[in-house]
């Protein structure tokens, strides 16, 4: 890797990225709106064990699914355009390592994933007053986690596709079955003992251990969950890379 | 042109085979491409043109034999920034201008900034250079994809059908701005199936069925053939290979 040249890759992508209003819009727009939705069912409605508003656990936790599934469609989706379009095959003709092209787009999306997690979180805590008991920046973070794990996620994924559809297709095989085990709909500990273990094996789970344990207080306990989530943002940019092939048929 | 012992020459394909999807596209294929000149890869649609091309810039799987490029394994680290090439549908960021395009493949090999109106200016852009790819007409984008493979002054060019579909005038100035890179010694094959391009080549290459039916100078060939044009020379060394 070079880093000249993943950065000149970033800046790149970034200049494509900036000329396409309409995506910026949404991506940093519809997650907000989906959470105000969740506010205005859930924000009246008292938690019966806490007397808390519903909206402050169910919405903490699920804030950071829309930011990872939407960095995980875009990454996949521009990535296989780059190969359909015949640019990757120009790239990988050129002096480009396939860790400057994956780095270049992990740095380029993972700049957006900063600014739209960090927009959602201020959104939610100072518009729709979303009260957690952990701090505030500790939920930045795992938010910007979650949506670099979907970054990082779509870069491996995008390589078992070959058309923009089966791209798309590829967030609910990858994303919705940890939605549904990491422990959103129940807890961990009470699913059957096999799904539980697989729920041990994949990132969304330690994304929402995280926030729980922001929102019962212990700010201190996340740190853990945080390592494992940045394992599996490096593990899938490494599969990434090695999954990008020089030389095709 | 004279290809002196000591120096190898641009391009060295031996006994290359190429299976895709099941099917032999080239099933044992040799050439050598000498340095400095510009080498016309002609044959129909299907021959194999751009497989063979795309093996000559290390983006094809081979299933044998060997391709060297510049004395260096095709594709290698050491001779991608030497190497341009451009790919058949022309390839640049549609929603980048054309100088974005230009400037962005320019620092992947390195080239000075300054290269870049230079090289928009010599494909005939310069009243472009701050319009969109997406926006530009098709003879417009072929020559923003010859700017970006152009500007970092490659040493072998190779170009996959460049002048498909475009106007004759701007034929004519590509074939002279090809010229140009050849006499500042830069080493081009052109592939194209329109055999009236086989004039502007010092070295033409004949392509069926994955065979190299000829390799030579036109004259050599024309003489070999006794055939008065690049069309009539071909279609009597192809009634002779299926003969």
């Amino acid at each position: 890797m070079n880093p000249r040249l993943t950065a000149t890759t970033a800046r790149r992508i970034l200049q494509q990225f900036r000329r396409d209003k309409r995506t910026i819009g949404l991506l940093m727009f519809v997650p907000i709106i989906l959470l105000t939705l969740l506010w205005w069912m859930f924000g009246d409605t008292p938690d019966p064990a806490t007397g808390q508003p519903l909206f402050d656990p169910l919405g903490a936790k699920i804030m950071g699914l829309f930011p990872m599934i939407l960095m995980f469609i875009i990454t996949s989706v521009s990535t296989l355009r780059e190969r359909t379009s015949g640019t990757m095959e120009r790239l990988m003709a050129s002096p480009l390592r396939r860790g400057d092209v994956v780095m270049g787009y992990a740095v380029a999306f993972g700049i957006v994933a900063v600014i739209q997690g960090t927009l959602l979180v201020l959104f939610s805590v100072y518009a729709l007053q979303l009260d957690i008991q952990g701090s505030t920046p500790a939920l930045v973070l795992v938010i910007v986690l979650d949506a670099l794990l979907g970054t990082a996620l779509g870069l491996a994924a995008s390589s078992l596709a070959r058309t923009e559809f089966q791209a798309v297709q590829m967030m609910p095989a990858v994303i919705l079955p940890q939605l549904l085990i990491a422990g959103l709909f129940m807890p961990r500990e009470a699913m059957p003992r096999a799904l539980e273990i697989i729920s041990n094996a994949l990132p969304m789970s330690y994304s929402i251990d995280a926030i729980n344990d922001l929102v019962a207080g212990d700010t201190g306990d996340i740190w853990p969950e945080v390592g494992i989530l940045l394992a599996f943002i490096v593990g899938s940019l490494l599969l990434g890379v090695l999954t990008l092939r020089r030389r095709t048929e | 042109m004279e290809n002196s012992p000591a120096e190898p020459p641009a391009i060295d394909v031996s006994s290359l085979r190429v299976v895709r999807g099941g099917k032999e596209i080239l099933p044992d294929l040799s050439l050598a491409v000498p340095r400095g000149a510009v080498v016309g890869l002609l044959g129909p649609s299907g021959a194999g043109k751009s497989t063979l091309i795309r093996a000559i810039v290390g983006a094809q799987i081979i299933a044998g034999g060997t391709v060297t490029v510049l004395g260096h394994e095709a594709g290698s680290p050491p001779i991608r920034a030497r190497v341009g090439y451009v790919t058949q549908a022309p390839s640049i960021y549609l929603d980048l201008t054309v100088r974005e395009n230009v400037a962005y493949f320019a620092s992947l090999v390195g080239a000075a900034a300054d290269t870049v109106p230079h090289t928009i200016n010599a494909v005939g852009l310069a009243d472009q250079t701050d319009q969109l790819a997406g926006t530009l007409s098709g003879g417009q984008l072929t020559r923003a994809s010859l700017a970006a493979a152009l500007v970092g002054h490659p040493e072998v060019l190779i170009l996959d059908e460049p002048t498909v579909g475009l106007d004759p005038a701007i034929r004519n100035d590509l074939w002279a701005l090809f010229r140009r890179f050849a006499e500042a010694g830069t080493t081009i094959v052109v592939s194209s199936h329109v055999m009236d391009e086989a004039v502007r080549c010092d070295r033409l290459v004949f392509i069926r069925d994955g065979r190299v039916l000829a390799d030579g100078t036109l004259a050599e060939i024309l003489a070999e053939t006794g055939a008065e044009d690049a069309e009539r020379a071909f279609l009597t060394l192809a009634g002779r290979s299926a003969a």
